[in-house]
């Protein structure tokens, strides 16, 4: 039996096209995909991520054990309401899960992370709480999630919801969050535009999706979350990285908080040992300007990059409807650089592409 | 519901036919299919002349969520083709029938026309598929 949001109902109405997702039924699109993403790049659109997992972790040694926990270092939090961005690793240095967790208080710390993973993040987060003195790890189900993103996403959210937000919210910096009577409204995202990821009641979701859809923030499904999130070069857990893979080999060195040296974290003896090696593999962007679209499992050769044939495989690939043209994330050998050309298999025929650096679109325009 | 047109005979991988006044074929793919694959982002043609066999792959659509072969409903030599969608590849989801037409075929044998299906079998095939 497929899982349903609190928004399920506000998809059908809306001609929502519902598929499962990682055991949810969610909207893929609801008529056009390429005409939901041109709604985020140019005004505002509204995505449910009610699917997703939050996870409150309480107590007075929550920071203690996210010290460990989070490959990422969770003593970069000393604002409230800031978030981070982290891997989760298993002692293989591979990546459990990504994931962002907020700051809110000395006990009180917020982590969403992904759908498929759920089970998977709570039995992994409580087995390493029991070895810290006060930390209660709590699901929160009765929570549902709503990504307003787009360049009038944050207006319309104004406009829609009141301006009491206006005020708790208007000045903040990208990834804070603030509460603000039963919202919690955080400036994060997963499309590279602004806007905000609102965690609610479930009981108020339908209620609110109506709002913003009255002042024409349109629905958009997770087809268009995919391209965005491709386009903005931003990885997908299960597709560009999963256990067998480091932070170092998908693309993700930024997100590992090696100092202090003294901090232990769950993978760090193996990712200190895959540095000082250094990783045979990372994600490298490549752009196709033909006909044909590049799609993930393709197999990529990168002829100038080395002796012999060096092979990458793609991890993420599609239509970008912003570059009019077809993008991928490639699992690619550490030695090849942008602006090296490289030939792809589409279905058979061997076309040319180019290695570019990623992302390939902020904030609306070509990053390239 | 997918609009599936009374006058055109169809195939069970989602193609329509169309027998012209002159005997050639016109073809495309159906509502039914344009729908499934969402929002169309590339088509490869077959050439004018090109020789087509009966069930064998002879062009390609390719839309934001999938590529698919498009098979021969019917064997016989290319007459013409849709540069417009090569163009515009979402005139396929808009107008599937009319203006998403992809070929227009010359039959190397009228009685294969017998073997595809009518509306309402294809509606049959798509109704059973989709529960």
């Amino acid at each position: 039996m497929s899982l349903k949001t609190p928004l399920y109902d506000k998809h059908i109405e809306m001609g929502g096209k519902m598929v499962d997702f990682a055991g949810w039924l969610m909207p893929v699109h609801f008529g056009s995909q390429i005409e939901e993403h041109n709604a985020v790049r140019q005004d505002a659109g509204m995505f449910d991520v009610s699917h997703m997992t939050v996870t409150d972790l309480k107590g007075a040694d929550v920071r203690d054990m996210l010290r460990l926990l989070l490959a990422n270092n969770v003593d970069k939090l000393q604002d409230k309401g800031k978030a981070l961005y982290s891997c989760m690793l298993n002692s293989d240095g591979g990546i459990l899960d990504d994931l962002i967790v907020y700051y809110l208080d000395d006990n009180w710390f917020r982590i969403v992370s992904n759908a498929a993973t759920r089970e998977k993040d709570i039995h992994w987060i409580e087995n390493l709480a029991k070895d810290f003195g006060d930390v209660a790890v709590i699901e929160r189900p009765d929570l549902a999630m709503i990504a307003v993103q787009g360049p009038n996403a944050k207006e319309k959210t104004y406009a829609a919801l009141g301006d009491a937000l206006r005020e708790h919210t208007e000045s903040l910096k990208p990834f804070y969050a603030a509460t603000v009577g039963d919202l919690f409204i955080a400036t994060t995202g997963y499309t590279g535009e602004t806007g905000f990821e609102i965690i609610l009641p479930g009981k108020a979701a339908a209620f609110t999706w109506q709002m913003l859809a009255d002042k024409g923030v349109k629905p958009i499904g997770l087809g268009a979350r995919d391209t965005l999130r491709l386009e903005a070069g931003m990885a997908l857990y299960g597709s560009d990285m999963d256990e067998t893979i480091s932070p170092l080999e998908a693309g993700l060195n930024w997100t590992i908080g090696w100092s202090p040296d003294d901090r232990n974290f769950v993978g760090r003896d193996s990712l200190e040992s895959q540095k000082k090696e250094g990783a045979s593999h990372g994600i490298v962007g490549i752009i196709f300007k033909g006909k044909g679209i590049l799609r993930r499992h393709q197999e990529v050769s990168f002829s100038d990059s080395g002796p012999g044939s060096v092979l990458g495989e793609i991890t993420s690939g599609g239509f970008s409807p912003t570059l009019n043209c077809s993008i991928a994330l490639v699992r690619a050998p550490a030695t090849v650089m942008p602006g090296s050309a490289c030939q792809v298999n589409i279905r058979g025929k061997m076309v040319d592409a180019e290695v570019v650096k990623y992302p390939f679109v902020r904030n609306g325009k070509s990053c390239l | 519901m997918s609009d599936i047109p009374g006058e055109l005979k169809y195939t069970k991988s989602h193609e329509w036919v169309r027998v012209n006044d002159d005997g050639s074929a016109t073809i495309g793919i159906t509502d039914h299919a344009q729908d499934l694959m969402g929002d169309m982002v590339y088509v490869e043609l077959p050439e004018i002349g090109d020789s087509l066999e009966t069930g064998k792959e002879c062009a390609v659509v390719e839309s934001v969520k999938a590529a698919s072969d498009v098979y021969a409903p019917l064997a016989g030599e290319i007459l013409e083709v849709n540069e417009t969608i090569s163009e515009s590849p979402e005139v396929i989801n808009q107008d599937p029938y009319v203006a998403g037409w992809m070929f227009r075929l010359q039959l190397s044998n009228n009685e294969a026309l017998d073997a595809l299906l009518d509306a309402k079998a294809y509606e049959e095939i798509i109704n059973s598929t989709d529960q």
